[in-house]
């Protein structure tokens, strides 16, 4: 399992050798530090702790600056640890750089979805609505019926209704990596990804390859 | 938006278009896939749209085919199946949209002539 942190810069649009156009999200992927290694023996389970944009200081509580400053590393806004069974390829302190990755790679990508708010029923689970004329009065983006009567005289749980939409995590799986440039620190993939324009994302090698 | 994200899209004007206006009579070689080989297809007509939009701009050119048939065909400007674009001829227009060309032909479709200095070369 490998994994980085990074910021969606948004959408847009490459062509390819042949011509095709191909609809791209870019990604500012690292650099990452690797700040703590969990193992089995110390933690009940194996994973590393990754670090992703170095910031000010006095951002940081004391705690959270004093144990990277422990282990010589600067001041990083955002924490993530990635869960994997083997930490042996691993050094505390090392850096991990968007070239993890290469063109053609299939990546899972976790993001905090934009917040819709409290969403009915049209918008947030793509109902019909009524009907928009013949006498229609206060039904046009109503849910219709929510179960049946007497029996079971109650309604099921889990039936579709509004409520709160969006600002939820959510993981988009196997997005094709179409271009990496180590240089400037992007990761172009095909697709969407969850979040909005500078919103902190999570890249991980694909789980279904 | 963000420095970065334009950097990505490298808005260069494609080399292999000349500037071009609403009005002028251009011959377009396109390669086109037809079957397992590429050729180079001609297309020749007025451009009667620029749509502008970064990545994602193209103009269109309409000419008229077979039995008098209109056809309008669009073609991204950063394409690489753009191979080349000739300007024959600028015609005198005052808009930048000719969707007007659209309900005519023959004689009512022709557009003046703008005639152009071309710096000695």
């Amino acid at each position: 399992m490998k994994g980085l942190l990074g910021r969606k810069l948004g959408m847009t649009r490459i062509f390819d050798e042949s011509g095709k156009v191909i609809p791209v999200t870019v990604i500012e992927a690292g650099p990452c530090y690797v700040t703590q290694k969990k193992t089995v023996e110390s933690d009940g389970y194996s994973a590393i702790q990754i670090g992703f944009e170095e910031t000010e200081q006095r951002k940081l509580t004391r705690p959270e600056w004093m144990r990277l400053k422990k282990v010589n590393l600067p001041p990083l806004r955002h924490l993530r640890e990635l869960r994997m069974s083997d930490v042996s390829g691993y050094e505390v302190g090392q850096k991990l750089m968007v070239d993890l990755f290469k063109p053609g790679d299939k990546v899972d990508i976790t993001g905090l979805s934009k917040g819709r708010g409290f969403a009915g029923v049209v918008k947030r689970h793509g109902f019909a609505g009524g009907p928009a004329t013949h006498g229609q009065s206060d039904r046009h983006r109503a849910p219709g019926s929510i179960g049946s009567g007497t029996t079971p005289g109650r309604v099921y749980k889990g039936t579709r209704m509004a409520g709160h939409m969006g600002n939820h995590t959510s993981t988009v799986q196997n997005l094709q990596v179409v271009m990496v440039d180590p240089e400037r620190n992007l990761l172009l993939v095909r697709g969407a990804v969850p979040g909005a324009k500078n919103g902190l994302v999570l890249i991980r090698e694909a789980v279904k390859q | 938006m963000s420095e970065l994200l334009k950097s990505v899209e490298r808005l260069e004007p494609n080399p292999n278009i000349p500037p071009l206006a609403p009005g002028d009579t251009v011959r377009v070689h396109s390669r086109i896939v037809e079957g397992d080989r590429e050729r180079i297809q001609l297309v020749q007509g007025v451009v009667i749209r620029i749509k502008k939009g970064g990545p994602a701009a193209s103009f269109t050119v309409r000419r008229i085919g077979a039995h008098g048939v209109g056809v309008e065909r669009t073609f991204p400007f950063h394409s690489p199946r753009v191979e080349k674009v000739e300007v024959l001829r600028h015609g005198k227009v005052r808009r930048a949209k000719l969707y007007f060309l659209r309900g005519r032909g023959g004689k009512s479709a022709r557009l003046r002539e703008r005639r152009v200095e071309t710096p000695a070369e």
